[in-house]
């Protein structure tokens, strides 16, 4: 077995503490128009099937959040990078 | 999210054939978007088949208004859950746009103006099942329903009946659409209940 990567469990603990805090804090850039803004900043649909948040500058879709019953669906590839202020560990 | 009171209107009409599992009756006609309405004249608007091969079949407004129209009665069913039962529009069968189109491909992606996509089988598309439509109850259909033109496909969940339709693609491959491929059920069959994944 290769040994040149770890199964996702080993990023548990990364992403436990960004999805704990407040993500719409989080400052993000636009993959279509490299806008930048909050996640707060979004241009939210919610008549809709799911949560649409779109770009303030260019319409484009950032992300789609869709909530069944137990299960939640999260679609970011309209952002190519989110920044998160965070406490330095410990 | 639909912001109805499931406790007013959520009560099934008992024994109601015409209501599919785990559905709602209203009387009104929400208005679901996914983003801003596009404000289309139909001197602007066009409509497009692109086969498989990349052979492109369009029709504009003049066109598509001189084709033969049909007057189908149908029942619409949202998967955030409301039905309306009965309502009447006007439209082109896809059986009429399709005639000269030749095609072996088996999937269909369509496209919207405002960048929307939803993809189902060619198949649901024919035989009766589906229009494009502009008018509903006598009257051109409003933008925040879908106009100038939408697709009509009553028999699956209602976000596959693509407002503001601009274009069908066709695909040897299937290609989920913009809530397919964000937890929404690749096909959709309100009877079956087939709203999320995996349903």
């Amino acid at each position: 077995m290769s040994t040149d990567h770890l199964d996702g469990n080993a990023a548990a603990g990364a992403l436990r503490e960004i999805f704990t805090t407040d993500l719409t804090a989080a400052t993000g850039t636009c993959a279509s128009c490299g806008n930048v803004a909050t996640v707060a900043q979004a241009v939210l649909y919610t008549n809709a099937p799911g949560l649409v948040g779109r770009c303030p500058g260019c319409e484009a879709v950032l992300f789609r959040l869709v909530r069944g019953p137990g299960r939640a669906w999260l679609d970011l590839r309209g952002v190519t990078c989110l920044e998160f202020a965070l406490p330095d560990p410990s | 999210m639909a912001t109805v009171s499931r406790g007013f209107f959520g009560r099934r009409r008992s024994g109601d054939p015409d209501l599919p599992p785990g559905q709602y009756l209203v009387t009104d006609f929400p208005v679901l978007s996914a983003g801003p309405t596009p404000r289309l004249r139909t001197e602007d608007w066009e409509f497009t088949i692109t086969t498989e091969t990349g052979e492109k079949h369009a029709w504009d407004w003049a066109a598509l208004m001189a084709l033969p129209a049909q007057t189908p009665t149908v029942d619409l069913h949202c998967v955030t859950k409301w039905s309306k039962l009965g309502t009447s529009w006007r439209g082109v069968s896809l059986d009429t746009l399709f005639e000269d189109v030749e095609s072996a491909a088996e999937y269909a992606l369509v496209h919207s103006y405002g960048g929307y996509t939803t993809n189902l089988p060619l198949q649901d598309l024919l035989d009766g099942q589906a229009w494009i439509a502009y008018e509903f109850e006598g009257e051109p259909l409003e933008p925040e329903h879908g106009g100038p033109a939408r697709l009509l496909v009553p028999h699956l969940y209602l976000w596959k009946s693509a407002k503001w339709v601009r274009g069908i693609q066709l695909l040897h491959d299937d290609e989920p659409g913009f809530w397919e491929t964000a937890g929404y059920h690749n096909y959709g069959d309100p009877w079956r209940e087939q709203r999320y994944w995996g349903d």
